[in-house]
């Protein structure tokens, strides 16, 4: 059994990193893309919403991004940035983006008019009330879109390993078959599995703390739309 | 030398068009591969959704195994099962089909949560039975976005589906590998050109399919 485990994190020195190197490399390689798609999404998601004849265009653009697939990506890519790491990252940015404009959309269109006509009647400017009204508000909807960019980014790095072994945690996959060690498949997968769990469970976390007015537990069914407007 | 003029090489020699590595069979392949799974996963997902979606209950239970299975990487995955079950088809069925359940699962569940309760309590109240509330009220209202779960997952299954390739299988991913292997660059572009096509003929079908089976009524909205 000891022997199983020393075998299990024994890692090739050909990948030249630890078990714990190489759980570093794959969280900057899938977490860096989602830094960035959140970056480029907020911007969008506001032109969007301000004007929202963008909105369909928008949304067409990035499905026709996403349908293309991450291998393909990769590959044209490298006639540009060479068989690096950020090769791999350009597409998981790209993906992430698909995911987070509707959902930051989504998110900020759902602040209601009463709320938003409150913050202008406070004096609060439209930057400050996009800051500290609609944005705090659509932070339930914006992480939602963060947990399924984040889980799926930690999972396609791996198929960075095709092009000159880019893929961090993936590349276990190659050196499991040359070096016929099914143990580091298994590593690969559980690790790549364990990651995205821990790292979804953190932006459940980070949800809970950034709204604090939320009830922990989700209300069970909606009441109905008559009896809101009877309510009004 | 552009991706353009690496794709129209590809598309212009006439060696790519027929044979067993032709256009026409890698991308009847991919088709097969892509409609495999994505029937399996929507056998799995869309009743189980429905379900719980009816009665309102196992949300929960439905969103780790939705985590789960998105975190499972589909192509380590793939290795894998390809290390425990040698080569086949079946190896490349799970991680296709372990990618495409959690949106049809997560979608079905939502899609059915989010139909008015005014209209179900008006059948339940009518006498209708819960199956007939299902299929009959329930189903019509939410088919819009359990149509867009099905639609997400067909075009996660095509794009995936190309790592099929490199456990020696054929459809387009076929022309990926290959072309990067032997540093064939109108291959891999050709290659990747044609699964965006077929993701795009994907997002088309089910255009035309939500436009042909959703009611007028709930299309308005």
């Amino acid at each position: 059994m000891s022997d199983y485990l020393h075998d299990f994190f024994d890692i090739p020195s050909d990948l030249q990193h630890s078990w714990l190197g190489l759980i570093g490399l794959h969280l900057r390689e899938a977490l860096l893309p989602v830094a960035a798609g959140l970056l480029l999404a907020l911007p969008i998601a506001q032109l969007c919403v301000r004007f929202r004849w963008l909105y369909p265009p928008v949304l067409g653009v990035t499905t026709v991004l996403y349908a293309i697939p991450s291998l393909a990506f990769f590959v044209v890519l490298i006639d540009y940035t060479g068989q690096s790491e950020l090769t791999v990252m350009i597409p998981l940015a790209v993906y992430s983006l698909v995911v987070l404009v509707p959902a930051i959309v989504d998110g900020v269109r759902s602040v209601s008019e009463e709320t938003l006509a409150a913050a202008t009647a406070m004096g609060f400017g439209p930057v400050r009330r996009y800051f500290q009204v609609q944005l705090p508000i659509a932070v339930p909807a914006i992480i939602a879109g963060l947990r399924v960019a984040t889980v799926s980014s930690v999972s396609l790095v791996s198929v960075g390993m095709l092009i000159g072994n880019q893929g961090a945690l993936g590349n276990l996959l190659h050196d499991a078959q040359i070096y016929n060690r099914p143990e580091l498949t298994w590593n690969s997968v559980i690790t790549t599995a364990l990651l995205a769990i821990v790292l979804d469970a953190l932006l459940v976390l980070v949800r809970v703390l950034l709204t604090p007015w939320m009830p922990n537990r989700p209300t069970r069914r909606r009441p109905a739309p008559a009896l809101e407007d009877a309510a009004r | 030398m552009n991706v353009l003029h690496f794709a129209g090489a590809f598309f212009s020699d006439s060696a790519h068009w027929h044979g067993y590595d032709g256009i026409p069979a890698r991308l009847g392949e991919h088709a097969r591969y892509t409609l495999q799974a994505l029937l399996l996963a929507t056998a799995i997902g869309l009743p189980v959704g429905l379900v719980t979606g009816h009665y309102g209950r196992g949300g929960n239970a439905l969103s780790l195994v939705a985590t789960a299975g998105r975190a499972l990487p589909s192509f380590g995955l793939l290795v894998l099962m390809t290390t425990l079950l040698g080569f086949g088809m079946l190896p490349v069925m799970i991680p296709l089909v372990v990618l495409a359940v959690p949106p049809i699962l997560v979608t079905t569940y939502e899609a059915m949560r989010s139909v008015d309760p005014a209209p179900v309590d008006a059948a339940r109240g009518m006498g209708m039975h819960e199956s007939r509330i299902l299929f009959q009220v329930e189903l019509p209202a939410a088919l819009p976005l359990v149509l867009s779960g099905l639609r997400s997952a067909a075009i996660q299954i095509v794009s995936t589906a190309t790592i099929a390739a490199y456990v020696s299988l054929g459809g387009l991913g076929r022309y990926i590998v290959d072309g990067l292997y032997q540093r064939d660059y109108e291959k891999v572009v050709g290659g990747a050109t044609l699964v965006a096509v077929l993701a795009l003929v994907t997002l088309a079908l089910f255009w035309a399919v939500a436009r042909i089976s959703v009611s007028p009524g709930v299309r308005r909205r």
